[in-house]
């Protein structure tokens, strides 16, 4: 196929994929920031939900206070911001117009209804009430984009590519919101953590719906480093760093035999985190540092995105 | 120059295709009587089912004007214009002798321009002319054609004056409508559709297929390579380039993913470079290729004449065609039927006034109030002057550039274009269309049966153009006047 | 006479770019006043280039480098045999009647001051044309680094100053205004010595029916004789061009041309 056409599927899904995960971090982050208020702490709710969607240096270039109004309006709707939802949203379905003859029919149509609807919220700023209710909308409509490319994309290339897409963004995601809230993850000294920390753990599993997860696995009160273990380790969660090298290596492996086996810089680099996943213990990395370890992995990540982007998508 | 009479004739007697307010025609006997029946809110329904259907397939065109959104919808007349066998007969006859001609033509103009020298249209129009392009001269392309798809607009103005309004030999558009509205009448309008016997469309995309492998480059070994390049998804017809290319199942191409290497133009695929034997190309001859033609043009390829002019690879249409489609030329295109085919035309021209004339000039300018104005290089109906619809102050203006640059301006009646029923606000009313059959040329000539019918949806309007208000119908030809099989028990 | 001709261009890059192509206007071709010995044009690699006659008649070589690179050279390299004819242009490849070379072009569209300056020529179609040579060069002093590829000739007037490209767009220009087909030549001179200097050159031929196509220099006020190597035509600067490019990549472009044409008897002896 066209490298232009696989860039785009391949951006196409990534998009989709940031738009979903910017609205999930953006509802936590709501519901952390209203928590923390009623528990009198001052909170810093919004500066790191900036900080986990990447989008804090563009913040700070526009805004000098992280002001709940201002930071839902710049990663929902601003047109400023690269990352906002609504951009990705529209950054995804010009992708999706530039290789219309690349999708079916379904996912075109959950694409664009989905665009031309959000074009129409997002004339007018977001508010804390206005939010939430776009932002489950965004997250279903993200679903319903990958139902229909998962259930009417023919099983070639042009799948595999788009599956990558998915897989690379997911995993960068769960990476950042591991990482901007690593520090409530650590051990401390009085060994179990105040009310704060424990909404805090409740809230990254909730931003990547783990919290019921968390349970059928452990059967057990939140512990910090299971909840790290979960979303890194454990391969029956299907957002966990590991489940997406699982299919981020295993596309990479389909696309390699597609075109006669060869294989180049993208798959070692792969094979190389995946193992780092696969043999990991979750006290070693612990021990290690779990901050070192993710900002590794998100680097990793992104070596990975311009090393595929290199063999195929130029 | 033509009688001032029969262009007064033209001007008055408006034709109802169907027939009315005599009898009804019996190609429109059916519709008729569907229509009769019909309750006004069921038509209205179905009339918005359409818009939907269209809206979801996504079938947009951008229009040139500002202030109106760029995905604006084209609106679908959903009352069929339904052409008589016998009619589409000599369309179809006049049609595939029309683009012969067309073809010789620039063949010989970029060879030894026998029809120059034998002094059958003027030199310097031909040689002067923008669409005369000197980089195609001796230039062999494969079955010496250059218009592989042309779009011929046709007007009726009564039961048997069909009259040639235009040649399009360049890029022609539409074409994705007339598939797009005919599978929107199947689905609209089953019954209707099953009680006649229409001639198929939804072939045209295989035949056009066809038509582009049979016109590979002569050292292209075993099956060629197409592709169809396009300007990009900003381009007004963006829709129907991804939707033949799709149809056709070749690849959709930009300008950036084509590379060309010692004169062999590669395509940039996942898997490498990929050789590129024929392009179906939807991009203006200035953007191909930068290093020819503009210079700071980012659509095109650089290089890619050179790999066409080295032979290496095709373009459909052929660089340069645009010779046989201007508008100062079309005057000429009688007498080329004659001149190379040594047959008498089937299909009329409508009597054109050229301004370089002086006695035409001179017509033109006491007759503005008569007649339509055309830039000859213009097109989309901008820059043109339709006298009757003129006020005094706007003919006056127009005057004083004819007489500036008469060179670039032809003139010719306005038209009392034929009507059909259409579905407006008031109701079901008579509205002006007209018809662009699409030809294809490569190794043979094919015609798929109809074409796009644009209507102009203003009450008394003449112009068509989607950029202007205009829609478009689902044209049927008839294979059979009777009623289909099954009527007959 | 007999001329040698070796032109190399040498590219580099400030940074690797990935794709560079080239169409090059640099091979004559044999006419009565030219026959062509040997002629070779080579790209990086030294291999010989591809090539294909172009609407005009000109040979047209192309260059292309398709992967990482930080230079590439072009190099020409020929030997033909001139005759003296008077600047008459007899026996060469004629594509295009002469009616077709009095179209404008963006770089040869006329003004007021160029109008006047052509039709205030006297005398018949030739005197006309050497009166306008002389009024060209009078006009634009010969001056390098005031005017650039894309100068028209109404620029370069009202300027004063150009190269040979200048005044060879303008004498076209007036040529045609006065309703004489007139076309852009690109090619080499030898101008004396084996010296390097203005060694690549162009001129201007015009078509008198009483001579056919009959070449005209602006720049040094003379007709073409033996010291001309005639390598292209075309409508102006731009349809001639000897060299037409386009790169992919962001370096920065540099290049060192050295053109030397020589008269190989000369040496021999």
């Amino acid at each position: 196929m066209l490298s232009r056409t696989a860039d785009s599927l391949y951006w196409l899904a990534r998009y989709v994929e940031r738009a979903e995960n910017v609205a999930r971090i953006v509802l936590v982050g709501h519901r952390m920031a209203s928590m923390a208020r009623s528990l009198g702490s001052s909170g810093d709710e919004w500066l790191s939900t900036l900080i986990a969607t990447g989008c804090e240096p563009g913040f700070f270039a526009k805004y000098s206070e992280p002001t709940p109004a201002a930071v839902i309006d710049y990663l929902v709707r601003d047109p400023d911001n690269h990352s906002s939802v609504f951009t990705s949203l529209e950054t995804a379905r010009r992708n999706a117009r530039e290789v219309r003859t690349a999708l079916t029919a379904d996912m075109w149509d959950a694409l664009n209804e989905t665009w031309l609807k959000a074009r129409d919220f997002s004339s007018q700023p977001m508010t804390l009430d206005t939010a939430p209710s776009f932002l489950e909308w965004v997250r279903e409509r993200s679903q319903l984009f990958n139902g229909a490319y998962d259930s009417t994309m023919l099983r070639n290339d042009a799948f595999y590519f788009t599956r990558l897409g998915t897989f690379l963004e997911r995993a960068d995601n769960t990476a950042r919101i591991l990482d901007v809230k690593y520090y409530v993850l650590l051990p401390q000294d009085e060994g179990v953590g105040g009310a704060l920390d424990y909404y805090q753990w409740q809230s990254i599993l909730r931003s990547v719906s783990a919290l019921r997860a968390y349970h059928w696995v452990y059967h057990d009160r939140l512990q910090p480093w299971l909840i790290a273990e979960l979303l890194m380790l454990r391969r029956e969660m299907p957002r966990s760093l590991i489940s997406c090298y699982d299919q981020i290596t295993r596309y990479l492996d389909l696309i390699a035999e597609a075109y006669g086996g060869e294989r180049g810089e993208c798959h070692r680099l792969a094979g190389e985190a995946h193992a780092r996943l696969r043999y990991g213990k979750i006290q070693k990395i612990f021990q290690s540092g779990l901050h070192e370890f993710l900002t590794d992995f998100v680097d990793r990540s992104i070596s990975l995105g311009s090393e595929i982007t290199k063999l195929y998508l130029t | 120059m033509p009688e001032a009479d029969d262009a007064l004739a033209l001007l008055t007697q408006i034709f109802d295709e169907t027939g009315l307010p005599g009898d009804c025609l019996p190609q429109y006997a059916l519709i008729r009587q569907w229509l009769d029946e019909m309750p006004r809110e069921s038509i209205e329904h179905k009339r918005r089912e359409a818009e939907l259907l269209f809206r979801r397939i996504g079938i947009t065109f951008a229009v040139y004007t500002e202030g109106v959104s760029p995905e604006r919808l084209i609106p679908f007349d959903i009352i069929p214009r339904v052409l008589a066998p016998a009619e589409w007969n000599v369309l179809q006859r006049g049609l595939t002798q029309r683009v012969k001609a067309l073809n010789a033509f620039i063949y010989d103009v970029y060879h030894d321009r026998e029809i120059l020298l034998a002094g059958k249209i003027p030199s310097a129009l031909v040689l002067q002319n923008d669409g005369f392009r000197p980089e195609m001269q001796g230039f062999e392309p494969a079955q010496n054609t250059y218009v592989h798809i042309a779009g011929i607009d046709m007007v009726r103005v009564g039961p048997k004056d069909f009259y040639v309004l235009e040649d399009n030999c360049r890029t022609p558009s539409g074409v994705s409508y007339m598939l797009e509205n005919r599978e929107a009448m199947m689905r609209l309008f089953p019954d209707l559709y099953s009680r006649h016997r229409i001639a198929p469309v939804s072939h045209y995309p295989e035949e056009l297929r066809d038509t582009l492998r049979s016109v590979a480059p002569v050292n292209c070994e075993g099956e060629p390579a197409i592709v169809l390049l396009t300007p990009g998804a900003n381009n007004s017809a963006y829709y129907e380039h991804s939707f033949l290319a799709d149809e056709m199942g070749i690849e959709l191409v930009e300008g950036v993913d084509l590379v060309v290497d010692d004169n062999i133009v590669y395509k940039r695929t996942t898997e490498g470079l990929r050789r590129v034997d024929v392009i179906y190309r939807r991009l203006d001859d200035d953007y191909v290729d930068p290093l020819t033609f503009l210079p700071d043009s980012m659509l095109g390829t650089p290089g890619l004449f050179n790999a066409y002019r080295a032979g290496n690879v095709t373009l459909a249409n052929a660089i340069g065609a645009g010779i046989a489609d201007d508008k100062a030329i079309y005057p000429f295109v009688p007498e080329m039927i004659r001149f190379y085919l040594g047959e008498e035309p089937i299909l009329a021209n409508v009597p054109t006034y050229r301004c370089s004339e002086k006695s035409d000039l001179t017509y033109v300018l006491e007759h503005l109030h008569e007649l339509v104005v055309k830039e000859t290089k213009g097109s989309g109906g901008y820059g043109m002057l339709v006298g009757p619809h003129a006020t005094k102050a706007e003919r006056e203006l127009f005057a004083e550039k004819l007489k500036s640059r008469p060179h670039d301006y032809i003139a010719q009646p306005t038209l009392a274009l034929s009507t059909c029923p259409t579905f407006v606000e008031s109701g079901i009313a008579p509205r002006h269309v007209d018809l662009r059959p699409f030809v294809l040329a490569g190794k043979e000539i094919r015609i798929v049966a109809g074409g796009l019918t644009r209507v102009a949806l203003r009450d008394g309007s003449l112009v068509v153009n989607s950029s202007q208000g205009g829609g478009t119908k689902d044209t049927w030809v008839l294979e059979s006047l009777g009623h289909a099989q099954s009527h007959r028990g | 006479m007999r001329l040698t001709i070796r032109h190399q261009t040498s590219y580099k890059y400030s940074k690797p770019i990935i794709y560079a192509t080239q169409t090059l206007r640099l091979a004559p071709r044999s006419y009565e006043g030219l026959h062509v010995m040997q002629w070779r044009v080579r790209g990086e690699g030294r291999h010989e280039l591809p090539s294909f006659i172009d609407g005009y008649g000109n040979i047209v070589h192309c260059h292309t480098v398709n992967r990482e690179h930080d230079s590439a050279v072009v190099t020409v390299e020929g030997e033909v045999e001139t005759y003296p004819t008077d600047g008459i242009v007899r026996g060469a490849a004629e594509t295009l009647p002469p009616l077709f070379y009095l179209r404008t072009t963006r770089l040869t569209t006329v003004d007021e001051a160029i109008t006047d300056l052509a039709l205030s020529r006297k005398g018949g179609p030739y005197e006309r044309l050497r009166s306008l040579m002389e009024e060209v060069r009078e006009r634009v002093d010969y001056v390098q680094g005031t005017t650039e590829a894309t100068t028209t000739a109404v620029e370069a007037l009202k300027l004063g100053t150009g190269v040979c490209q200048d005044h060879a767009h303008l004498f076209i220009a007036g040529a045609r205004v006065m309703g004489i087909p007139a076309r852009y030549v690109g090619g080499y001179l030898w101008a004396g010595g084996d010296g390097e200097h203005q060694a690549s050159h162009a001129w201007a031929e015009a078509y008198v029916p009483e001579f056919g196509w009959i070449g005209f220099d602006p720049a040094n006020r003379s007709q073409p004789g033996e010291a001309y190597v005639r390598a292209s035509i075309g409508l102006d600067y731009w349809s001639a061009a000897p060299v037409r490019g386009i790169r992919r990549g962001e370096g920065e472009e540099s290049l060192a041309v050295r053109v030397r044409v020589k008269d190989s008897a000369q040496q021999q002896q």
